[in-house]
């Protein structure tokens, strides 16, 4: 039985909203979490407990001025911002939050889209979203986007690859590149973190540095570089790289819980809730490392993640594709 | 054996832990830290007991300010408008406080105890215009909403004026 195209337009709209919101109150989460952690308040004022201050953030960036350096150039300027956010929306797509259900005889899958090579497409979305990144840098005509753009790329270029194959250890346990195959093992299974231990820790340490996020958030650092790529964009085009960042990260902890921690799994079948909880440790824990440790410097971090993290993502993937044959 | 790991592992320990201690932010409009008596805030000017001014206009203050934000013209005292209480009055007195320093050298300078700085530095207005304080406001009482540390618990003798504004 497969779905109704209608079911699936909904339950798109639904699910970008889901995200959309999700990115909000991530922003909330991040600044009340960080502060507690550094002994004060997050934000307290705009509504209880801050509650309102995502909308507050907005109708600020929405009125500011959006300028422009007079130098940029024209539509690739307007567009990066676009590209990123779409990606990283897009790229949520496939990550499966539910069983499936049927309701009076209708199919509703628990994705919004089905893919056969699901991973694979994440990936690859990753990448094209790079090009946000590259061509809002260079289109700002700025020296600081510039460099912030070419250091946030490269960084992005070399934990991707270490990211890829950190999940191969995966793919082979799971026999598929289908996500929500992947969970289903999980379920008969075991969830893949307890063989696949190494493969977790290399593929948390890549996503940490796949979404620029502390330690390894050198190039937009404000100390380091004013802010990277987003330097010379203000008002709601800022607000565009901030939501593909934070999407970004929503949709990479979304795969760490998916691929790793059997996504939504759970006793008494609520699916959606054990994943929304999951995937809520998940980014608990970004943002506890943000708040605990110190900025790695981009020699440091180009070299941990070429001479270090690269050897021990193959070397993971080799050892799981020799025990799964010979054993 | 490194302590690297396992240091990195306690800071993240430390971290957590915080999350349940009590945070140390001061809630600034529900908790107001007292200042201390001598504390430098807006300007005051002071009358006699029999309601004529002290401050003569001589613009000892104006001259003093290493801001230039005092504005003092003086005027004649006549017999039937008796303003102050020497030979001339100072008609307009204007300070604009988003210039002033708050350094207290006008209430050094003058010799007439006319002027003092007060303990009130919650002074925000909406307009620039509004911040150009004359001499009506000046003379007027502030609003009080600073809380002051007990002057007892200091044993510089403070004079009379101080408790009052």
């Amino acid at each position: 039985m497969t779905e109704p195209w209608w079911i699936s337009i909904i339950k798109a709209i639904v699910m970008v909203n889901v995200v959309l919101v999700g990115f909000a109150y991530l922003t909330w989460l991040e600044r009340k979490l960080l502060g507690r952690m550094q002994l004060r308040y997050g934000p307290n004022r705009a509504g209880p407990f801050g509650l309102l201050q995502p909308f507050a953030d907005l109708v600020k960036l929405v009125r500011k001025e959006a300028f422009a350096p007079s130098s940029a150039i024209g539509i690739p300027y307007i567009l990066a911002p676009i590209i990123a956010a779409f990606t990283a929306i897009a790229a949520f797509s496939v990550i499966p939050f539910g069983p499936g259900w049927t309701v009076h005889g209708w199919r509703i899958n628990g994705v919004v889209a089905n893919v056969s090579i699901g991973l694979l497409l994440i990936f690859a979305l990753g990448s094209v979203g790079i090009y946000g990144f590259i061509v809002g840098g260079w289109s700002s005509e700025s020296k600081y986007s510039i460099l912030g753009s070419m250091r946030t790329c490269a960084q992005l270029v070399s934990y991707e690859v270490s990211l890829a194959l950190s999940v191969l250890g995966v793919v082979i346990l799971g026999r598929s590149l289908n996500l929500s195959e992947i969970v289903h093992r999980q379920g008969e299974v075991l969830p893949f973190v307890i063989p696949q231990f190494v493969g977790m820790v290399i593929f948390f340490i890549g996503g940490i540095a796949e979404t620029s996020r502390a330690p390894f958030d050198l190039p937009e650092a404000e100390q380091e570089l004013v802010a990277g790529y987003h330097t010379e964009y203000s008002g709601i085009r800022w607000g565009l790289f901030q939501m593909a960042e934070y999407i970004n990260l929503i949709t990479l902890s979304a795969l760490l819980v998916t691929l790793f921690f059997s996504g939504w799994h759970g006793p008494w079948g609520l699916g959606p809730l054990w994943f929304f909880l999951k995937l809520f440790g998940a980014l608990s824990v970004f943002i506890w490392l943000r708040a605990t440790m110190p900025r790695l410097r981009y020699d440091q971090l180009m070299r941990f993640g070429w001479k270090v993290l690269l050897p021990v993502a193959t070397i993971n993937a080799v050892v799981t594709a020799l025990v799964v044959v010979w054993v | 054996m490194s302590p690297q790991p396992y240091s990195t592992l306690k800071g993240f320990g430390v971290t957590f832990k915080q999350i349940f201690k009590k945070p140390i932010t001061q809630q600034y409009p529900e908790f107001k830290r007292p200042v201390y008596p001598r504390f430098r805030g807006r300007h005051r000017l002071w009358m006699h007991a029999n309601g004529l001014e002290k401050c003569v206009g001589c613009s000892l203050c104006a001259a003093a300010c290493p801001a230039d934000c005092i504005r003092v013209v003086p005027a004649e005292n006549t017999p039937d408008n008796r303003v102050s209480a020497g030979e001339r009055y100072a008609r307009i007195y204007e300070i604009n406080m988003s210039r002033c320093i708050f350094c207290g050298y006008c209430e050094l300078a003058c010799p007439f105890d006319a002027i003092t700085l007060g303990n009130e530095f919650e002074l925000s207005e909406y307009n620039r215009d509004d911040q150009i304080y004359t001499k009506d406001m000046l003379l007027a009482a502030p609003v009080k909403r600073t809380p002051v540390a007990d002057p007892v618990l200091y044993d510089t003798p403070i004079p009379f004026y101080k408790t009052d504004s």
